[in-house]
């Protein structure tokens, strides 16, 4: 017999349900296909500017750094500009996204902008949110050519802009739009909720920004809420 | 092969513990820290409560029909391109992450942290077989330089003192700069940020572990602060996933409620930094990603605890707010329980998987005191587990002679009211009369446990039932 | 109260009471006497079974608890003048009966009629003050099973605040175990020790001259500890105070 027929042979003689129960079969379906909504915090259940804010409030309470800009055309002034206050190299890794290419980033002078996934030798990168979440101030980034999870990891600062319409509410509103966008096959292999810079707090509990991932999170958010 | 068990010298270790001047310096700061981040975080949600009902409510449910849940899982997971493989034992577990290894000629393995890659002692094994095994957590990191294993299950090196993370990094890092200043926490995670950098890339297998696999999509996901476990998982060709196979949660909807309770319960964070999804293999066109995804769902127990008194044990989410409330956790820290998993979960997990006879004092160590099933996310009923054990035990007449004898005359009396009220009368006035004008005892024959540390307050005068009786005569006799 | 009739109360004295501190129980019955109670103590009482209980022993448990139950069947509330000891009847006897509906039904039944005193005296009769004084500064120590398993906080303070002369100063952690526990502080002394180390480090850094808890295992846990110390704390059950029965020397003695 093979490991996987003993293990869920057992489950069903400790938990006196045979494979053939019905009931239990149609009480799985049930859930699976329904996905019953659970408690949703009263704190985000409140217009869309105001989670805007609060996504905002959040995000710097968990040691982000945003800056709110009225159109997507302004996003490259926005990431020259906070090279420059840093000191930092003007160089910026970026995948294919449509959003961040049709930015005119051209026009932020003397700002180099790789392509593709980083390797690691990139001090900033840039990334395009999927959506962010109100309640927590954290952001969601998915994997993909337009946006290569590399970029999320690997650059000491790493930027995201977001759509302001891209903001929600509560993680359970992002569930449904994942949900949603992947109709027809799997999640993207990687979603990632990011909720501030990478930090550790492993040597005596003294919290420290920077750990493997990013040193810095810079979030950009584009235009009025809806 | 596996890790070591000293649950049997749990007494040994306790005094091996109280002797041990830096864990105890260390152990002060769980007191001062975790308890008061989480009441900020707990206090700043209204409906925290109902979302630790809602939480428990999610895995009963799931428990009940878990080989159920197991099936869609495994049915998403192959969809998406992912590879299930499923492992009775430990010894089975570490053959099929060998296997895995030894077929694309792996050399470093990377891994984020997992307490069940330490459950099947993975790293030990991986070695042995000629497979470096890289912990990039940082505080696995620092423990594995120093060869040990986790004192706690999501601070693993709690127990070390910063002074002693420099001197392991000037021990093993010995190619960078003697003068180097690592007087910081922030130069120390700075030195081991550059030094890990590298064996993300080096390395053709990354292992991680898994909070939650959800049946709905067949996705695992991982919850860290450092990012470790993304780079993990992102660089190497190869991800493998180490998951007991309670961690299954139904839907999305359903991990997000849990998904609320676990950082504040954990860290008092509302969301850890990084909470994250992951579905099979990298997709055609993805730039980044491993080319395969593996998960290996492990047993090793746990299934026969479902129908028993010890499956709400399988709710745990190990965040670990039961050992930072713990009096005796405080006291004695994690490695003194003896095996992987410490303080109050560990003392009802521990007897289900390695056997109530080598850790029969783990649920007997516990005052009862209630804080731990006080502050669990999932509701825990802990002290009632802890009294289960104790029960079988007590069946199997496995614990010490002494305590049965002890316990037997007392229940014997106990059980007799005349007798017992005829023997304290006699015994509890002579208890009294020698407690002389200090009314307390220093020592006291058979009383050693209690009189080693602390006096004994010697009885008031006779048992409150002589002076009740004696009060209810005289008002009889008083009556016409 | 004046136009019911006087609830008829069966006190549980409690093992350690009964054995190593008669005042407590003649406070407890003070205590409800002035607030209108008749007061009972059926002889056929012992220990609540916890010894026996958290030692796996659920035989010898249950035959204390047929005997407990059998004892107070005819009593409209059954107090006893300690939280772990109440929790227990209250609490946990109905789970020892579990399949034998008859003793179930008695059980939970009698369940229903348990309380710990102060939350009785609070809670139950309606008392808002007490007629007592005792100079002193008070912290007072929240006993786990009181605490936890009772919601027992707001009502010891709330009626120590009645009690002419005292000040009540708060410890840090006073809802931190002391590590008595039971046989626990005899099977795991050093553990036990370290515990409550800390809890009169907590008791000392308040300055108090007295301390007070609701429970005598806890009481005569601290009180050890802190004579063993050299503290000069005087500590006493909450209850002696809240009668205004304190001629009696306090647990441990005083200096």
């Amino acid at each position: 017999m093979s490991a996987r027929d003993a293990i869920l042979g057992r489950m069903r003689r400790q938990l006196g349900g045979a494979a053939t129960d019905g009931e239990r079969r149609a009480a799985v379906k049930q859930r699976l296909s329904k996905h019953p909504m659970g408690i949703i915090p009263g704190r985000a259940q409140i217009g869309h500017a105001k989670q805007v804010k609060m996504f905002i409030e959040r995000a710097e309470s968990v040691q982000a750094t945003v800056k709110r800009v009225a159109s997507p055309d302004d996003v490259p002034k926005a990431v020259s500009a906070y090279l420059r206050a840093r000191n930092l190299p003007a160089s910026v890794r970026m995948g294919s996204d449509p959003l961040l290419k049709a930015m005119p980033w051209a026009a932020a002078k003397s700002l180099e902008v790789k392509a593709g996934p980083s390797d690691g030798n990139d001090l900033a990168g840039v990334s395009h949110a999927y959506a962010g979440i109100a309640e927590t101030g954290t952001l969601v980034l998915t994997s993909g050519p337009a946006n290569p999870t590399t970029i999320n990891l690997l650059p000491d600062h790493h930027f995201v802009v977001i759509d302001a319409a891209d903001i929600t509410g509560d993680l359970e509103a992002v569930m449904a739009k994942l949900r949603k966008t992947s109709r027809k096959g799997p999640l993207p292999r990687t979603v990632n909720l990011v909720s501030g810079p990478s930090r550790s707090a492993d040597i005596e509990q003294t919290l420290i920004l920077g750990a493997h991932g990013p040193r810095a999170l810079h979030i950009i958010v584009v235009g009025n809420s809806k | 092969m596996a890790v070591e068990i000293t649950s049997p010298q749990f007494k040994q270790n306790t005094r091996d513990a109280l002797k041990d001047a830096p864990l105890q310096r260390a152990l002060g700061k769980v007191r001062e820290g975790f308890i008061h981040k989480r009441q900020v975080a707990i206090d700043a949600l209204p409906e925290f409560d109902a979302l630790r009902d809602s939480a428990r409510d999610i895995k009963n449910h799931t428990l009940a029909h878990l080989d159920l849940y197991l099936e869609a899982y495994e049915e998403k997971v192959t969809e998406a391109g992912g590879h299930v493989h499923w492992a009775e034992t430990a010894a089975d577990a570490r053959g099929i992450i060998l296997d895995i290894c030894r077929r694309v000629d792996a050399r470093t393995v990377t891994k984020g942290k997992s307490m069940i890659t330490e459950e099947i002692g993975l790293n030990d094994f991986l070695e042995q077989c000629g497979v470096t095994p890289v912990e990039t957590d940082l505080g696995e990191y620092i423990i594995q330089l120093r060869g040990e294993h986790p004192s706690h299950i999501i601070a693993p090196a709690i127990h070390v003192n910063k002074d002693q993370v420099e001197s392991d990094f000037r021990r093993v890092h010995d190619h960078l700069p003697a003068n180097r200043d690592l007087s910081e926490p922030e130069t120390l995670l700075d030195e081991a940020r550059r030094v890990l950098r590298s064996k993300y890339f080096e390395a053709d297998v990354g292992i991680t572990g898994a909070n939650f696999l959800v049946a709905e999509t067949g996705t695992s996901i991982i919850v860290t602060n450092e990012g470790n476990g993304d780079l993990t998982q992102t660089l190497p060709r190869i991800h493998i996933v180490v998951a007991s196979l309670e961690k299954i949660v139904p839907t999305l909807d359903d991990v997000s409620q849990i998904l609320r309770v676990l950082a504040r319960s954990a860290t008092g964070q509302e969301m850890s930094v990084y909470t994250t999804l992951s579905t099979g293999p990298r997709r055609d066109k993805d730039p980044d990603g491993p080319d395969e995804y593996h998960v290996v769902l492990l047993d090793n127990g746990r299934s026969a605890m479902l129908g028993t008194q010890f499956q709400d044990m399988l709710r745990c989410i190990r965040c670990g707010a039961c050992m930072n409330h713990c009096p005796v956790y405080h006291t004695v820290g994690g490695h003194a329980y003896g095996w992987v998993y410490p303080g109050p979960m560990g003392a009802v997990l521990t007897p289900s998987l390695i056997g109530i006879d080598k850790a029969g004092h783990l649920p007997n160590a516990s005052t009862f005191c209630g804080r731990c099933e006080e502050v669990c996310p999932m509701r825990i009923p802990l002290p009632k587990m802890m009294r289960h054990w104790r029960e079988r035990e007590f069946e199997r007449g496995i614990n010490p002679a002494t305590q049965r004898v002890g316990l037997g005359l007392w229940a014997f009396l106990a059980r007799r009211p005349a007798l017992y009220a005829f023997a304290m009368s006699i015994a509890i006035p002579a208890l009294s009369l020698f407690g002389g004008a200090k009314r307390r005892y220093r020592y006291l024959p058979l009383a050693g446990g209690w009189t080693r540390y602390r006096d004994l307050p010697a009885p008031e005068s006779r048992t409150f039932m002589q002076q009740w009786k004696q009060r209810e005569a005289l008002k009889q006799e008083a009556r016409p | 109260m004046s136009d019911k009739p006087s609830p008829k109360v069966g006190l549980f004295v409690t093992c350690l009471v009964d054995l190593f501190r008669p005042t407590v129980g003649f406070a407890a019955i003070k205590l409800m006497e002035d607030a209108g109670c008749i007061v009972d103590v059926p002889r056929a009482q012992t220990c609540c079974g916890q010894p026996a209980y958290n030692s796996g022993d659920r035989a010898d448990t249950r035959a204390i608890a047929e005997n407990t139950i059998a004892a107070f069947e005819d009593f409209d509330y059954v107090v006893a003048p300690s939280g772990s000891c109440a929790s227990m009847l209250k609490n946990h006897y109905p789970s020892l009966f579990a399949g034998d509906a008859g003793w179930q039904a008695r059980a939970e039944a009698f369940s229903a009629r348990v309380f710990e005193l102060v939350s009785f005296l609070t809670d139950v009769l309606g008392v808002k003050k007490v007629d007592a004084t005792y100079e002193g500064t008070i912290t007072y120590h929240d006993s786990c099973s009181g605490l936890r398993e009772l919601g027992i906080k707001a009502q010891p303070r709330l009626l120590l605040q009645t009690v002419g002369g005292t000040r009540i100063v708060e410890m840090g952690e006073s809802d931190a175990c002391c590590g008595f526990g039971g046989t626990f502080s005899v099977k795991y002394p050093e553990i036990s020790n370290e515990i409550v180390g800390r809890k009169t480090e907590n008791i000392g850094d308040t300055a108090a001259d007295t301390l007070l808890a609701g429970d005598l295992g806890c009481l005569m846990n601290m009180a050890g500890k802190l004579k063993r110390q050299g503290a000069t704390t005087q500590v006493r059950h909450v209850a002696e105070v809240l009668a205004g029965m304190t001629d009696t020397p306090p647990i441990g003695g005083s200096d």
